[in-house]
């Protein structure tokens, strides 16, 4: 079977590859780009560790067929940090110990993202709510439900 | 929202009890951190694992001729590619294993004797080829008669798994094969003399039901065997010495021919500390030449990686009118899966550990189903007796018109009392817990109308067992310590705050490196609680050694008698005044020094470390029910325990708070459901139901300080205790919620509702 041919944007880099038609997203980043820091830990959307952004829209990697990346704008916890200076959600969930394996981290921390991107004062509830898409066995949600919270906090207090 | 009780700490140490940023952060949150998953070789294959789609068959043959010819596939094992093994138990974490089933188990031989059972496995150039050639694998089965329920298989007539199982310590002795394992038994005092005099007796039976670690992470794993015999290997495991000791007997080659390097983990809780795909990925590297990788989908985690058991519990109490306990005596029947084998010695001897009662009896059957081979989950055994144990507590409470933690502080084991198993508690901190929740806000707040509060208690043992540990230091001063216990939740922070405590320098300055089996000696498992503990200790005293060189050194460099220097504050310092006087000498002017005071400056350490603290806990949850949908809603958690010394609070905080998630999730949804052909029906995340972050509260958690006296920083193991006492804090708080008392886990919406429609006449009439 002919391999396609895909022309996209990952982290802002211009980007090509070539895959199978059934291939998903998250095996083309993990596998035929090496971009492993999406985790794989179900293959069928319910724990989101495989969590990126096509387009500004929070998917489960898992559930997206990789020739769906052509043309896509495609962001990715390797894309997270700018430069040598981690996002203020990264540098919290090390400050407030908001991970402890940290398998389920990446998926996280774009989705927490994806979240302070719409809503700037989310209450405790919405967060957890929005995260509810993604599963942690290790923390208990706490310390990740707090870091989001004061991260929102101060990421407004700095936009006043 | 945490409260640390710490009357002895503040002020005593520089480091210990601070929350740095863990040494590993910056990798976690980049995506950098390497897991299982994410090890690749040039020119690697992927492996694959046929599976038995049946619960129990004899495997009448396999031919693999039709797989092995098609274009792609370089090799196919069976259970005729290992040796076979002698009936020999060797320790695995908390757990034993033979090494006579432990092959079964990751190849089946004889038999397939669960759903998910490896038969045969390939490995070909890529994934799409390997299931081909899975496809074409012809295995001819002779389907038997299974049995998947623990009451039934220890019924005369069940099905039988192994013809050679006889009832290991039955009385009278077994003389014909059946699916009971092992028949333990616990005596202290005289049960049934207790009984006599007790004024209320409380007697009931309760179940819970098989559940999953849950860890994000799928097994997986990479080895690569070289034509000289010489093998590395890759993988996710909570013990690394562990593979490397298993795989060294499965296949049948020396410990020396193996490297495994551990990768970074994505949780484990017990259930990575034994071999599955490791030893098959070795051979077939080894047939095919090149390196293999393999991985589990999340169903064959389910299907075939170690589920926690499911057990029936009889639990009988009985106390004077004042509420002193006077007797107690628990029955616990216990899922080994296929192997014998399960957590029934913990289940059993954790029981009634939290209290000072006189006369106990405690009996536990290990037994045999079509089930996967259980593994160590978190305190393994323990939660499920004292589901059991503190759900009758609380009745007794509730039939005294006690408060269930007065009951529980009147009765509460502290340091002299002996256990059933035959140890006597040194300095333990069961009372201190109990009082930290009833003096927490939360217990003196008043419960919402229509809601329930539950308070239950829960203990475990820890343990320490073996680690080494190495440190050095770098030609400009800073340190780097070495062991060898993969980080499963922040141990790398918790032993680098140790060792700058103990020499005096900045946390900063100290690296703590996780080796692979050839760069550091043995290490016991990531489990029991041990790594803060036991290899903490070494840590500890491979840093000393390092300072006892490090005052060698300054003696020659001051030429004076290295009996006459001291190390205070990161420096080394002449003893007195007598001795003369001399500038003190930091770690880098030591270092810079080391070419000419006799080279690099190590220290080392390797020890069986005894003395583990036990842990308490106790948890207080606020829930309410809806009484239409039997879902509960949990609203308010507190976990409370005695940590010993908190080396960094917040991942101590972390461990009571996860380990406390999971026990809500055990106790309201988690279950493993068979079908009648024996074959699991929700082998995934949205059948198998984790707690997500809108099903839950904050939770609060207080640390009660209770130095372990056996440790230099008074470090206890905190990891295990936090998932046992939640079960029955749920299952008491829906009783009082309710007033339907609950004896069978999982409280799901279906069977709480279930058992609220069959209350309300009698509920009603009350009214």
């Amino acid at each position: 079977m002919a391999k396609i041919h895909v022309n996209t944007t990952i982290n802002g880099a211009p980007t090509e590859f070539l895959c199978d038609a059934n291939q998903t997203l998250l095996d083309v980043l993990r596998d035929n780009l090496g971009l492993t820091g999406s985790k794989e830990g179900c293959g069928s959307g319910d724990c989101g560790a495989c969590s990126v952004m096509v387009d500004g829209r929070l998917v489960c990697s898992c559930l997206v067929l990789a020739p769906e990346a052509a043309g896509a704008k495609i962001e990715t916890i390797e894309g997270m940090a700018d430069g040598d200076k981690l996002h203020p959600l990264q540098k919290k969930f090390v400050e407030m110990a908001a991970l402890q394996c940290g398998i389920c981290t990446p998926g996280f921390l774009i989705a927490a993202k994806a979240l302070l991107e719409k809503h700037a004062n989310p209450t405790e509830e919405e967060v957890r709510y929005w995260l509810a898409g993604n599963l942690c066995r290790c923390t208990g949600y706490d310390k990740i439900v707090t870091a989001v919270l004061d991260v929102a906090a101060e990421m407004r207090e700095s936009a006043r | 929202m945490s409260q640390a009780h710490r009357p002895n700490m503040e002020g005593k140490y520089k480091w210990i009890g601070t929350r740095p940023d863990r040494p590993d952060g910056a990798d976690k949150v980049t995506g950098r951190a390497r897991f299982g998953a994410d090890f690749n070789l040039p020119g690697q294959l992927i492996g694959k694992v046929l599976r038995s789609p049946h619960a129990h068959a004899v495997i009448k043959s396999i031919d693999a001729s039709k797989a092995l010819a098609l274009n792609g596939v370089k090799a196919v094992i069976t259970a005729q590619d290992f040796p076979d093994q002698a009936n020999l138990i060797v320790p695995t974490g908390e757990m034993q294993v033979n090494m006579r089933d432990i092959t079964r188990n990751i190849m089946a031989r004889e038999k397939a004797l669960y759903e998910g059972h490896p038969v045969a496995a390939v490995a070909a150039v890529s994934e799409a080829i390997a299931k081909q050639a899975l496809a074409l694998i012809k295995v001819d089965y002779k389907v038997m008669p299974h049995v998947i329920d623990v009451a039934d298989a220890m019924k005369p007539n069940a099905p039988i798994l192994h013809d050679h199982l006889l009832t290991e310590g039955a009385n009278p002795p077994a003389t014909k094969p059946s699916n009971i394992a092992k028949r333990i038994e616990f005596k202290k005092g005289d049960a049934k003399a207790g009984f006599a005099q007790a004024e209320v007796v409380i007697e009931k039976d309760y179940t819970t039901q098989a559940v999953h670690q849950g860890y994000i992470e799928p097994h997986a794993t990479l080895a690569s065997a070289a034509e000289d015999g010489q093998i590395q290997v890759w993988s996710t495991t909570q013990g690394h010495f562990q593979v490397r000791g298993f795989c060294a007997r499965l296949l049948g080659i020396e410990t020396s021919q193996i490297r495994v390097t551990p990768t970074e983990i994505g949780g484990g809780f017990g259930g990575k500390t034994v071999v599955y795909l490791e030893p098959l990925a070795m051979r077939l590297s080894q047939k095919s030449g090149k390196p293999v990788k393999m991985t589990m989908a999340r169903e064959d985690v389910f299907r075939a990686s170690g589920p926690a058991p499911g057990g029936n519990v009889k639990v009988k109490i009985g106390a004077t009118r004042d509420g002193k306990i006077v007797a107690a005596e628990c029955i616990v029947e216990m899922q080994a899966g296929a192997f014998p084998g399960s957590p029934v010695g913990p289940a059993c001897m954790c029981s009634f550990a939290c209290y000072d009662i006189e006369n106990i009896y405690i009996e536990g059957f290990d037994v045999v189903s079509n089930r996967p081979k259980v593994a160590a989950y978190r305190a393994p055994g323990a939660p499920i007796s004292a589901w059991a144990v503190e759900s009758t507590m609380d009745i007794l409470a509730q039939r005294l018109k006690m408060d269930p933690i007065d009951l529980r502080l009147k009765n509460a084991a502290k340091a002299g009392t002996k256990t059933a198993y035959g140890v006597t508690f040194n300095t333990i901190g069961m009372v201190e817990t109990l009082q930290a929740v009833k003096d927490s806000e939360h217990y003196k707040s008043p419960v919402k109308p229509g809601w329930g509060r539950g308070v239950a208690a829960g203990f475990w043992f820890n343990i320490g067992a073996d680690s080494s540990a190495a440190s050095h230091v770098g030609e400009d001063g800073s340190v780097t310590v070495i062991s060898g216990n993969p980080d499963i939740g922040g141990s790398r922070a918790s032993l680098a705050l140790m060792a700058a405590e103990e020499l005096g320098v900045d946390y900063n300055r100290v690296r703590p490196i996780i080796a692979d089996t050839a760069s550091i000696g043995f290490n016991f498992v990531t489990g029991g609680s041990r790594v803060t503990f036991a290899t903490g200790l070494a840590v500890v005293n491979s840093v000393r050694d390092m300072i006892r060189e490090l005052k060698v050194r300054a003696a020659k460099i001051w030429k004076i008698d290295p009996e006459a220097v001291i190390w205070e504050g990161g420096m080394a310092k002449p003893a007195g005044n007598q001795v003369g006087s001399f500038e003190p000498l930091s770690l880098a002017d030591i270092a810079a020094q080391a070419g000419r005071t006799g080279g690099p400056i190590n220290g080392h350490a390797q020890l069986n470390v005894t003395g583990a603290g036990p842990g308490f806990g106790v948890h207080c949850v606020d829930l309410k029910v809806d009484e239409d949908t039997g879902c509960v809603t949990v609203g308010r958690y507190t976990a409370a325990q005695d940590v010993g010394t908190a080396i960094h609070p917040s991942y101590v905080e972390g461990q009571l708070q996860g380990g406390a998630v999971q026990g809500v999730g055990w106790a309201l949804n988690e279950e493993y459901i068979y079908n009648a052909k024996g074959r699991l029906d929700n082998p995934g995340f949205l059948d198998y139901r984790m707690p997500v972050a809108s099903d839950l509260p904050k939770i609060e958690t207080i640390l009660v300080e209770v130095p372990n006296p056996q440790h230099p920083y008074g470090v206890r193991g905190v990891g295990e205790v936090p998932i046992v006492p939640p079960l029955a804090a749920v299952g008491n708080a829906v009783a009082r919620a309710t007033g339907v008392r609950m004896t069978d886990l999982p409280l799901s919406p279906p069977r709480l509702s279930e058992a609220l429609d069959a209350a309300r006449p009698r509920r009603m009439a009350a009214e």
